[in-house]
């Protein structure tokens, strides 16, 4: 722990579980860790025990080339996959396994690298879905619909109001998702997995296919959310550039293994990281 | 002032959420709700109530539950007929059994034992999705038909097979049973169908329809945000057979009076339902009312027009309306998906900007 804090530059704080960034954000102790886990399909190993810890209010990266295993990683913590082999520990439980949905329940939201919104509602609907973990109405409440129901309903048009105008998407509430431009579809279905309020936010590719103004757009939505809502971020990411600015530490996967875990700068250099990405020459 | 949403300015979420949002929408809405309920039993005459008024009811009833299902929670079911007859057979039985219940409570309670067998006729579709889920959903309708013409228990053993309403009164009035008047029959159903459109309204508004959505635009990423999707899809299943084993009781108890299950609820009234919905629109429930009145009225319609108009045979014009209704439905496949709900929605996105073209 304490290497990691030297090599961050940054200072420990007081209880000694964490420490403050360069910039000055805190990073706390570990929400969520993974131990040895190995996923295997058939005779593939898509996975082979693999090992990092994700800490409170970090931006963490998860890097690689392609069919390195780092989305399997990620349906691994969102309950889509079971791995044969490992644990993963949430918030120093160990967690057994569970169908995504209880993962959902349990403050961990995720984006797809393709778009996964409903089409057929509009961005209203979709990012009201995503709050559906924090309803509390049964049906008959809501067949009744006066008092309780419509009570719950207001409170929460009121909170997702708030993440319409935090991701300047305003102009588009009524519109129906099908309907929009891939860009604003992604900061959508960002929309929708804040909307969750989760602990922990995984976000698959979240830049893949924009334009540098989308990208930028993006980077600083990414970066305010961690700021103002203090959400952890988990982050698969090919922009290299987007990547090393964004995030604290930074895994980086190849062939299903880890090859390298750190801050940015550490693994920029790290021969093989460098190996992995832009290959070797063999005299 | 035009028809359109601009200038009726909004300042709470509560207004911005209401069921119509544009102020002519709510007046012709009350309209319509004082035209059915105090107008039209006083003005209609009893053919009228009979064979176009009473049919509709009922068929929008059945059309607003398989939309809940299939329209809002995607899951296809071919059943429909199926579970009417469940619904019939449970209120008659429940007429049979204990007399003296109210004809609201055994159309209910009809509704409630559909809804339990509608449960567990939905368990497939926590593993089969499309196709194959309509496949299995068109065993439930040949297996009640089957059930119900095999086990004399059901029929309470009549000789002829056949099933038939005892009179029933509310308030002193006789809604069910060869003499009851039109009007009452067709209060009593109407009654009926606006509670059960407001429940619907009111189930598709908040967590509840949006978790059926959910599953229905994208059953992957429901389950990542939290849908449980055995709950969602089961909860559709109920909620929609609740809906169909009401129409059902209506059906038969006030409409038909007595029935005979292969003739009443064959497969064809499977499909009926299913093109209502298709036509009406999918996934709304003005979409419901509008395909129900479409289907309902447009025979009646046809055959004013074929036989009592242009003199044709009526035989001749029994096929002509089989091939519109069939062309019509193959029209809105290709060209509008949503039906008549979609084509209202345009046109209200028309109105918006309407004179200018953007």
């Amino acid at each position: 722990m304490t290497s990691e804090a030297i090599t961050h530059g940054g200072a420990m704080n007081p209880e000694g579980d964490g420490w403050v960034t360069p910039d000055g954000r805190h990073i706390g102790p570990v929400v969520l860790e993974v131990k040895n886990i190995t996923l295997r399909f058939g005779g593939v190993t898509a996975i082979k025990d693999i090992s990092f810890d994700i800490r409170e209010g970090e931006i963490r990266a998860i890097i690689g080339p392609n069919g390195a295993g780092k989305s399997s990683m990620l349906n691994v913590i969102s309950g889509f996959y079971h791995p044969q082999e490992g644990e993963i520990w949430f918030r120093g439980q160990k967690r057994p396994p569970m169908k995504p949905f209880q993962v959902a329940r349990q403050g961990i939201a995720r984006t797809f690298q393709n778009i996964a919104l409903f089409k057929g509602m509009s961005v209203l609907d979709n990012i009201m879905t995503g709050r559906i973990t924090l309803m509390r109405s049964n049906m008959v409440d809501e067949a009744i619909w006066w008092g309780r129901a419509e009570r719950e309903e207001l409170a929460h048009r009121e909170a997702v109001e708030k993440i319409i105008d935090f991701l300047e998407i305003q102009h588009i509430r009524r519109t129906p998702v099908s309907r929009l431009p891939y860009g604003l579809q992604k900061r959508v279905e960002l929309a929708r997995a804040l909307a969750a309020e989760p602990k922990l936010l995984l976000l698959d590719e979240p830049m893949a296919g924009m334009n540098v103004e989308e990208k930028e757009d993006m980077s600083r939505f990414i970066l305010d959310v961690n700021d103002e809502f203090g959400t952890t971020i988990v982050l698969i990411e090919h922009d290299m550039g987007v990547v090393m600015d964004l995030s604290d530490r930074v895994v980086v996967m190849d062939y299903g293994k880890k090859i390298g875990d750190g801050p940015p700068d550490e693994v920029r250099n790290d021969p093989q990281v460098i190996a992995a990405y832009l290959g070797v020459s063999h005299e | 002032m035009f028809y359109r949403e601009a200038g009726d300015f909004k300042t709470t979420y509560r207004e911005d959420m209401q069921t119509f949002p544009i102020r002519l929408d709510r007046r012709a809405y009350w309209m319509i709700v004082v035209l059915a309920f105090v107008v039209a039993p006083f003005v209609v005459n009893d053919y009228w109530t009979n064979a176009v008024l009473l049919p509709f009811l009922v068929w929008a009833t059945a059309a607003l539950g398989l939309n809940l299902l299939t329209g809002y929670c995607g899951q296809v079911s071919l059943g429909t007929g199926g579970f009417m007859a469940v619904g019939a057979f449970a209120a008659y039985k429940l007429m049979t059994a204990f007399p003296g219940m109210n004809i609201f409570f055994v159309v209910l309670l009809a509704g409630v034992v559909t809804a339990v067998v509608g449960l567990l006729f939905g368990l497939p579709s926590l593993r089969i999705k499309g196709f194959y889920l309509a496949v299995a959903t068109l065993a439930a309708q040949f297996f009640f038909v089957w059930l119900f013409n095999k086990m004399p228990w059901f029929y309470n053993y009549s000789a002829s097979g056949q099933i038939t309403a005892p009179e029933r009164t509310i308030f002193g009035i006789l809604v069910t049973g060869p003499s009851a008047a039109p009007a009452a029959k067709y209060l009593f159903t109407l009654t009926i169908l606006f509670g059960l459109a407001w429940l619907a309204r009111n189930l598709t508004r908040g967590r509840t329809g949006r978790s059926w959505m959910a599953i229905r635009d994208m059953d992957i990423a429901a389950e990542i945000i939290g849908v449980n999707p055995l709950r969602a899809k089961l909860s559709a299943f109920a909620v929609s057979s609740f809906f169909i084993g009401v129409a059902g009781a209506l059906f038969f108890t006030v409409y038909l009076g007595s029935a005979e299950v292969t003739e009443a609820f064959g497969i064809d009234k499977s499909f009926l339902v299913l093109f209502m919905i298709i036509i009406g629109g999918l996934g709304s429930i003005l979409g419901s009312f509008l395909g129900a009145a479409l289907l309902v009225l447009l025979p009646v319609f046809l055959k004013n027009v074929m036989v009592d108009i242009l003199g044709w045979e009526t035989y001749i014009a029994a096929h002509l309306e089989l091939m519109i209704v069939g062309g019509l439905i193959i029209f809105f496949l290709i060209y509008e998906p949503h039906g008549l709900a979609q084509l209202w929605r345009l046109a209200k996105e028309k109105l918006r900007l309407w004179p200018f073209p953007y």
